[in-house]
């Protein structure tokens, strides 16, 4: 399993209610959450995401409010992994329930600049910034997580 | 090596002796909880994977409050499919408008959750029932399916920070003072993946309502949950209240915690979180003059009935500054009946503050309340990130509801000890 593709590239804290703002919560469609996604941090990501581009951020990504629709709305958009040094606790665990790969690693995120093109093993947890020629260790996924990302979801990997 | 009160609790519903730190064990739920907006994603979820029943109707708590009285239509079938499976399923504790309050003030007024329970609920400030003494954490939509199916879910064991509290708060400094100077201590993500366990003499003179303000916003530095001993206070609150047998757990004397946060409650002072994070504190004595275009008390955080007490103490004679709105709002239905029965529902109209019925609403810039361009909001809510509360150019101090209320009167930031 793996990703490739180019880097958005945010701060530190970047909360839920950013990457998807609570006046669109009155929708649960995935199409629709992403035609919104990050729109109060950045207006532009929505124009210039491309599936397969990666998010790479600062520490505690995904903090405040426990909505789904947070990773939903980024998956949704195409983005294939977000990678930054912590990430808040509820979005963690969303993330990988939803099928969002995403990984702990402080030496990438430190590293890898807006625009870079980056490529990430899962099964070694290798990250590598094609532009720079940096590479980075992740811990990677156990198994079964990556049983969930490629089901698309927990509830759809036991189903399978 | 000793276990913490929030590792004792995981222990007993892993049906473990003993756990510690990093440990992922799979532990028995006594509540799963969800709301208008994130109930929806659950139940897709759940009708997904062809599931037809739930582990047990009278263990389930669905409460719409986000978005309701519905604020348009999108809104209204959000909650009419939730309405949809909770007869469907005839879940017990469904809360409809008209019984609705804001869940984590009702779910405690109501003796749902009880000392000793493990709690999951799909809304980050599942958190606030610490304050009973039960282990309860904030998760997303499909653990909440998850939850509702097999009741049970898996959990890494927390390490802790241990909060000892000493002294007595002094007048007019709250609940929310403590949690907010606690967070402008260790900052948002100062307790991430851990418990905030709270201890010391000073928690014996705060009320259930300050201990379920400070629980609250435990999420708010990142905790995975935040806890209180349980004392004659806890039990006092859950007499003729409590729906089950409360379960008492005490932190063992060497229980480990990774580190020791102390706070003085006799020095404490109101504190206020300046935009855009909850960590960016300041005393009220170092605000400087920051002029206000709203006043909001209430939400999960500070709509319970001592929050409107202190409000109405403060409003009573006086008037809401010219150019400012002020949006006091209950927790919950009994909040609001009491608040008309012991006259604070006239102090607040005749100071010229807007009452309304139990809602989520302006903390999360949905309804009742969201902010314009450039405004700027006194809020006893519980986070100021950007565009929380409307335009992405507004802008949100955290207070108390005495602060907020002293505010609303002078039309800028105010120490309530101040007004004359």
């Amino acid at each position: 399993m793996n990703a490739h593709g180019f880097v958005h590239r945010y701060g530190d804290n970047v909360d839920t209610d950013v990457i998807i703002p609570a006046r669109y919560l009155n929708t649960a469609s995935h199409s629709e959450l992403a035609a919104h996604c990050m729109e109060d941090i950045d207006k532009e990501f929505v124009n210039k995401v491309k599936s397969g581009d990666i998010i790479v951020a600062g520490k505690n990504f995904g903090c405040g409010s426990s909505r789904e629709h947070a990773p939903i709305a980024i998956k949704a958009s195409g983005i294939s992994c977000v990678i930054a040094p912590t990430f808040a606790r509820i979005f963690y665990r969303n993330s990988i329930n939803i099928g969002l790969a995403i990984l702990e690693c402080p030496e990438a995120a430190a590293a890898i600049r807006d625009g870079d093109e980056v490529a990430v093993d899962f099964d070694t947890g290798v990250i590598t910034d094609v532009t720079t020629g940096q590479t980075f260790q992740a811990q990677p996924f156990p198994p079964f997580i990556q049983n969930i990302i490629e089901k698309g979801g927990l509830l759809n990997s036991l189903n399978a | 090596m000793g276990m913490t009160m929030t590792q004792k609790i995981l222990a007993a519903h892993a049906g473990l002796d003993f756990v510690e730190p990093g440990q992922l064990i799979e532990a028995k739920l006594d509540l799963v909880l969800g709301n208008d907006i994130t109930s929806p994603v659950a139940i897709n979820e759940f009708e997904k994977i062809g599931a037809d029943s739930v582990f047990d109707k009278s263990r389930i708590a669905l409460v719409l409050d986000h978005f309701t009285p519905n604020k348009d239509i999108k809104a209204a079938e959000q909650c009419r499919q939730v309405r949809q499976f909770a007869s469907k399923y005839d879940i017990d504790n469904f809360f409809d408008v008209g019984r609705v309050g804001i869940e984590h003030a009702l779910l405690p007024e109501q003796g749902i959750v009880v000392p000793g329970d493990c709690v999951i609920g799909a809304d980050s400030h599942t958190c606030t029932y610490g304050a009973l003494g039960a282990f309860s954490t904030g998760v997303g939509s499909t653990d909440m399916a998850a939850g509702m199916i097999a009741g049970k879910t898996w959990f890494k064991v927390p390490s802790a920070i241990r909060v000892t509290l000493t002294g007595k708060l002094p007048p007019y400094v709250s609940g929310k003072d403590v949690i907010l100077h606690l967070i402008g201590e260790i900052g948002v993500d100062g307790a991430l993946y851990q418990s905030l366990e709270f201890a010391g003499e000073g928690v014996r003179s705060l009320s259930m309502d300050d201990r379920l303000c400070i629980a609250n916003m435990a999420i708010e530095a990142g905790a995975k949950n935040g806890i209180f001993p349980v004392d004659e206070v806890t039990l006092a609150y859950g007499e003729n209240r409590f729906r089950r047998e409360a379960v008492v757990y005490e932190a063992d004397a060497d229980a480990v915690y990774e580190r020791e946060v102390v706070i003085n409650l006799d020095t404490l002072r109101p504190t206020v979180a300046f935009p855009h994070l909850p960590e960016n504190t300041r005393t009220i004595d170092e605000v400087g003059e920051v002029k206000i275009d709203q006043a909001v008390i209430g939400s999960c955080t500070n709509g319970r009935m001592e929050d409107l007490r202190m409000a109405a103490s403060i409003l009573k004679g006086r008037r809401v500054a010219d150019g400012v709105r002020c949006i006091i709002i209950p927790g919950t239905q009994q909040i609001y009946l009491d608040a008309i029965r012991e006259g604070l529902a006239e102090t607040f109209i005749l100071a010229g503050a807007i009452f309304s019925m139990p809602t989520c609403g302006p903390c999360l810039g949905g309804h009742m309340g969201v902010l314009g361009k450039g405004e700027r909001a006194v809020s006893t809510t519980n986070r100021n990130f950007v565009g929380r509360m409307g335009h992405i150019e507004s802008e949100i101090y955290l207070a108390s509801p005495a602060v907020a209320a002293a505010s609303a009167v002078t039309g800028c930031l105010t120490d309530p000890a101040k007004l004359n």
